[in-house]
């Protein structure tokens, strides 16, 4: 067998393919998390659960409901996304006037129940959760075995957040995003609808977030904890890439899985720990973030 | 600063403040030193843990407007610390000279108020590190690296041998206070604790009352302000960080000791959130909210037990609540009412 710096390959290229699949959901959580704070100031606490919600809204389709996959990865963000509506209309939009930390606080207790309710009825060990037929297997790619799931899960990340920044940069809708984010009372003197706008941008970011639920349930399990740590390292993501950039955001996501998935194989003590040391690095060298404005 | 000393009003307030403060701090010391009469001393030693947890806490969110969302570092490693050293005793620490060597301290396991020092000497350094960081970003960045440092030293403690894991340090002997006063008599650990509760109440009370925190007070209303004064607000900062963070270390390394334990619960975030939860319900910049908000969620965990998980629901209920029906506390709420300072 073939050995890179004296690890194995299969093992490199496996961790590797890991990283990757846990940076496409930082990506995609910390996009979530830049757009909902770009419109609402607010840093949203309640992504992890959810993040969580996902899962096991494609949990729940498929037993309830005989949705498969692939419904539920329509179905999941509309209902995630809509419950964020709910919770924008009766929750946050009455904070927008206070200092930032009360949003922070509102959403931690949100998280709070939502976690709790979920482990009530759920308890805390993982339900699973199948793989769709048609990625079943995978290919052989001479170097490393490639599970068709997980390239699947990969490239669909990917599309998703190039779709996103190109809605936010290029689009007519992105470019009264960007100047509601700038200056929400002269974008409302031209006429738009601002808090509409807010209240479906965090639906919109929400969804987001119940994306990579759905795509992690068969990954990983469907559980009530998922998103509990989850959302505290893609913090870590978003202290180190900087809210500002869109793009920052998805290259500092998978850039940061791929990390951790390499500290996995040359020092796995370090596997847990590796994302909030280089947020501490960076913090000195460019506190800043890597793409973000200087305050 | 100028303006208090002239304007008689403004005196005048300061007067009546003092002597609301007094009043209360004089109701909350005939309180807590008949209260073993009424309740269980381990459950007020739990609470006074708590409360001074939580008033440390405030002296950053209160009075310097910075929320830290990792409070329970400080807490929790200054109980493994202070366990560790009224247990064991003897240090081992990693050193690098061209590979990793041990060097060892060969301590004898301390009395309880060296273990408890030990501790707090612990947190004011992880309190400086960390905080050295956090305010190289504002706002809301703040609260979000204060959590991820935390959530890091969550898993070097799950990882470092001298933890214990899973099952934490055990069965740490309460010992004697200066080899003198025996403390496995649950009442006279009590009126240890209470006494050395009240005296770092009273420290955070002249903390806030000093020069030193007016500049605090002035950073939290308009830090810009503060630096076009002259201060160097980045200092200010940093200083109450590590004052907040001794104060919290000296609150986890008392638990431990209480407790005689100390465990992988008092490092996660879920504690962080608890003191933020302490501190909101008592009210958020007012001297003895903190105090009360300890209190009544200690008590609240205590009486609802039975509920089990559903906990984690009701206190997540309270968050929401507070922040939308009540930001003020139950503490600022009164004040407000009486037109007080408390």
């Amino acid at each position: 067998m073939s050995t890179i710096f004296g690890i194995p390959s299969q093992a490199l290229f496996g961790q590797l393919l890991i990283g990757l699949i846990n940076g496409s959901f930082y990506a995609l959580l910390s996009l979530g998390l830049a757009v909902i704070f770009g419109m609402l100031n607010i840093i949203n606490f309640t992504h992890g659960a959810q993040y969580m919600m996902g899962a096991f809204v494609a949990y729940l389709v498929l037993q309830l409901g005989g949705l498969n996959y692939w419904a539920a990865l329509i179905v999941a963000p509309i209902v995630v996304g809509l419950t964020g509506v709910i919770i924008e209309r009766l929750f946050l939009q009455r904070l927008y006037k206070l200092d930032h930390l009360y949003g922070l606080l509102l959403t931690f207790g949100l998280a709070l129940i939502i976690q709790g309710v979920f482990r009530n009825y759920y308890g805390s060990s993982g339900l699973p959760y199948q793989v769709p037929e048609q990625l079943r297997g995978g290919q052989n790619l001479g170097f490393m075995f490639l599970p068709n799931y997980r390239a699947w899960v990969i490239f669909f990340s990917l599309g998703v957040c190039l779709a996103t920044w190109f809605v936010i940069e290029r689009t007519r809708l992105g470019a009264y995003l960007r100047a509601a984010t700038e200056n929400p009372t002269l974008v409302r003197a031209f006429g738009i609808n601002v808090p509409r706008m807010i209240t479906l941008t965090y639906g919109f970011g929400v969804g987001l977030a119940a994306i990579a639920g759905v795509m992690a349930a068969p990954i990983y399990n469907v559980s009530p904890l998922m998103g509990e740590d989850i959302i505290i390292v893609v913090f870590a993501v978003v202290v180190i890439g900087g809210m500002g950039s869109i793009m920052g955001a998805i290259v500092t996501g998978f850039g940061l899985g791929v990390i951790e998935g390499l500290t996995k194989v040359f020092f796995p003590e370090a596997s847990n720990t590796v994302i909030f040391v280089i947020m501490a690095i960076v913090l000195l060298i460019r506190p800043a973030g890597l793409f973000g404005r200087a305050a | 600063m100028m303006e208090r000393v002239v304007d008689p009003l403004a005196t005048a307030a300061r007067t009546k403040g003092v002597r609301s403060e007094a009043i209360a701090f004089l109701a909350m010391l005939v309180l807590l030193v008949l209260a073993p009469t009424v309740a269980y001393p381990v459950f007020l030693m739990k609470a006074l843990c708590f409360a001074l947890f939580a008033c440390a806490f405030n002296l950053l969110i209160g009075y310097v407007g910075l929320l830290s969302f990792g409070h329970a570092l400080y807490f929790g490693w200054a109980g493994y610390v202070s366990a560790h050293l009224a247990k064991i005793g003897k240090l081992t620490l990693p050193y690098w000279a061209g590979g990793w060597h041990w060097f060892v301290i060969p301590l004898p396991p301390l009395s309880p108020e060296l273990a408890i020092l030990g501790g707090a000497a612990t947190a004011a350094v992880l309190g400086l590190i960390a905080g050295a960081l956090a305010i190289r970003r504002q706002g809301i960045y703040f609260a979000m690296i204060t959590l991820a440092l935390a959530q890091m030293m969550f898993f070097f403690a799950v990882q470092a041998p001298f933890t214990g894991g899973e099952d934490g340090i055990q069965a740490v002997p309460r010992g004697h206070l200066f080899g003198l006063i025996d403390l496995s008599n649950q009442t006279t650990l009590y009126y240890v604790v209470l006494v050395l509760f009240l005296a770092c109440f009273l420290l955070i009370y002249r903390i806030i009352h000093s020069p030193f925190g007016e500049v605090l007070k002035a950073i939290r209303e308009n830090e810009p302000r503060a630096i076009s004064l002259g201060y160097k607000t980045d200092r200010y900062k940093l200083m109450a960080f590590v004052l907040s963070a001794t104060l919290a270390g000296v609150a986890g390394a008392t638990k431990a000791i209480v407790f005689q334990l100390a465990s992988l619960t008092d490092v996660h975030w879920t504690m962080s959130g608890e003191v933020v939860l302490m501190t909101l319900v008592g009210g958020l910049g007012t001297v003895f909210g903190p105090v009360l908000g300890a209190f009544v969620i200690v008590s609240m965990e205590n009486y609802l037990a039975e509920f089990g998980q559903w906990i984690t629901v009701i206190q997540g209920g309270i968050f929401v609540a507070c922040v939308l029906l009540f930001r003020r506390g139950i503490i600022g709420e009164i004040a407000n009412a009486l037109r007080v300072r408390l």
